[in-house]
């Protein structure tokens, strides 16, 4: 899979379709992220695993936004997962990306990794590759939310009181675009408290996360806590795809039903 | 077009994080916990998030410095390593050994660590160490 995908990416380099290739690239035994702007760069490219598939992803898309407003008449590929495929179709929506300057180049998730996030479509809508998982419903949430709302309370508290505020969920998600932070407002989240109140500093940021997150699954692989902030965050999504049908990034145009004033 | 990710390790503690730092047109602009490392596994702390910020501040302290008259004023690696010595000397001679006391820290290396406490142990004569995680 991944030799098409480099012989692809070179194509578009070395037509001058794109300026650079935001992707990753194995170097002295780790992998990182990597703006590839020479074709014959592309020998070291990585998808992403390391010791297992997708183990050694990285927020892509954040550097992305980061890339083109600082060189915004570039244009740029840039590797995507499904997740990642989510998350620009959000950042089109937001206003943060402009599509025409941006292009992707989709790979499908292996079976194994599709089970691990408990993603239910874990490939992007255009692949420069074939083969695609199925989609994984979710059991981890169906198991919390069996349980009786006392114990499920409990759960809940006991997992956020680990929190260390590192504020890592925040500063690796792709979808947190905001100039200012709810969590770094003082009359919200106590300044030098640690842990920080709970549940308050959780549901603030779930709540933000709900018509927003792409279920990518980064801020749980940052987390020093093991918080899981990904079931958590899939349990927010659920409610606004139950009350408005809506979910970040799967279909590409849709706006936020929480961005329209209604009756 | 120039933007990198160099792979470091962070300066805040002896954990020894690593990190990328990113880097456009020469100046660094973010930091993103390295998911590869043994040590972090794509983990920090609120520090090491945040390790972009004070390498290029422009409060940090480029040079010695030494108050003067009430005044914090620049002043020579040599300047300040006479008074230092002179100062430790001269207390050392009035009011012993144990009247002194050093502080190290964690963010540098072991070796360096290692020659502090040789200088407080065999140059100064006293046991009085101890280190920045402790303050
Ligand atoms: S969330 Fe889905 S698309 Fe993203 S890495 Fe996991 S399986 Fe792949
Ligand atoms: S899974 Fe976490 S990191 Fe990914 S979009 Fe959702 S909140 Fe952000
Ligand atoms: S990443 Fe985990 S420990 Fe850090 S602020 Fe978020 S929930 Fe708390």
């Amino acid at each position: 899979m991944i030799e098409e995908i480099k012989k692809q990416v070179r194509e578009l380099l070395t037509s001058g379709t794109i300026k650079g290739f935001l992707g990753l690239r194995e170097i002295d035994g780790h992998i990182a992220p990597y703006l590839f702007c020479d074709a014959e760069d592309m020998d070291s490219m990585n998808l992403g695993d390391y010791k297992k598939p997708g183990d050694a992803r990285y927020p892509l898309n954040r550097i992305l936004i980061h890339l083109l407003s600082h060189y915004p008449d570039e244009i740029l590929g840039v590797l995507v997962r499904g997740c990642d495929q989510r998350g620009l179709n959000g950042l089109y929506s937001l206003n943060q990306l402009d599509p025409e300057k941006v292009i992707p180049v989709g790979i499908p998730c292996p079976p194994e990794l599709a089970e691990a996030c408990e993603c239910s479509r874990p490939y992007p809508e255009n692949r420069a590759v074939d083969g695609q998982a199925e989609g994984y419903s979710n059991q981890t949430l169906a198991r919390i939310a069996g349980l009786d709302i006392g114990k499920r309370f409990e759960y809940w508290m006991n997992e956020f009181a680990r929190c260390i505020k590192c504020y890592g969920c925040r500063d690796i998600c792709p979808m947190c675009i905001c100039r200012e932070c709810s969590l770094e407002c003082g009359d919200l989240v106590g300044k030098g408290d640690i842990p920080p109140e709970n549940p308050i500093f959780h549901l603030i940021r779930a709540v933000h996360m709900a018509d927003r997150c792409v279920d990518c699954g980064l801020c749980a692989e940052a987390c020093p806590a093991d918080i899981p902030l990904r079931t958590l965050y899939k349990k927010v999504a659920d409610i606004v795809k139950k009350e408005f049908d809506f979910q970040a990034g799967y279909q590409p145009d849709a706006k936020s039903p929480l961005n329209v004033l209604d009756q | 077009m120039d933007y990198k990710t160099v792979l470091t390790t962070c300066t805040y503690c002896g954990c020894g994080c690593n990190m990328y730092l990113e880097v456009m047109d020469g100046r660094i602009t973010g930091t993103i916990p390295c998911k590869t490392s043994p040590i972090n596994e794509g983990k920090l702390c609120i520090k090491g998030w945040n390790v972009h910020e004070f390498v290029q501040s422009p409060k940090r302290l480029t040079r010695p410095m030494l108050r003067k008259n009430g005044d914090l004023t620049e002043v020579t690696w040599d300047e300040a390593l006479d008074f230092t010595a002179s100062r430790i000397k001269s207390i050392k001679e009035k009011h012993g050994n144990d009247s002194i006391a050093f502080l190290t820290s964690a963010k540098v290396t072991n070796e360096e660590n290692f020659l502090l406490q040789k200088f407080a142990r065999a140059a100064v004569g006293t046991n009085n160490i101890d280190h920045c995680a402790r303050l």
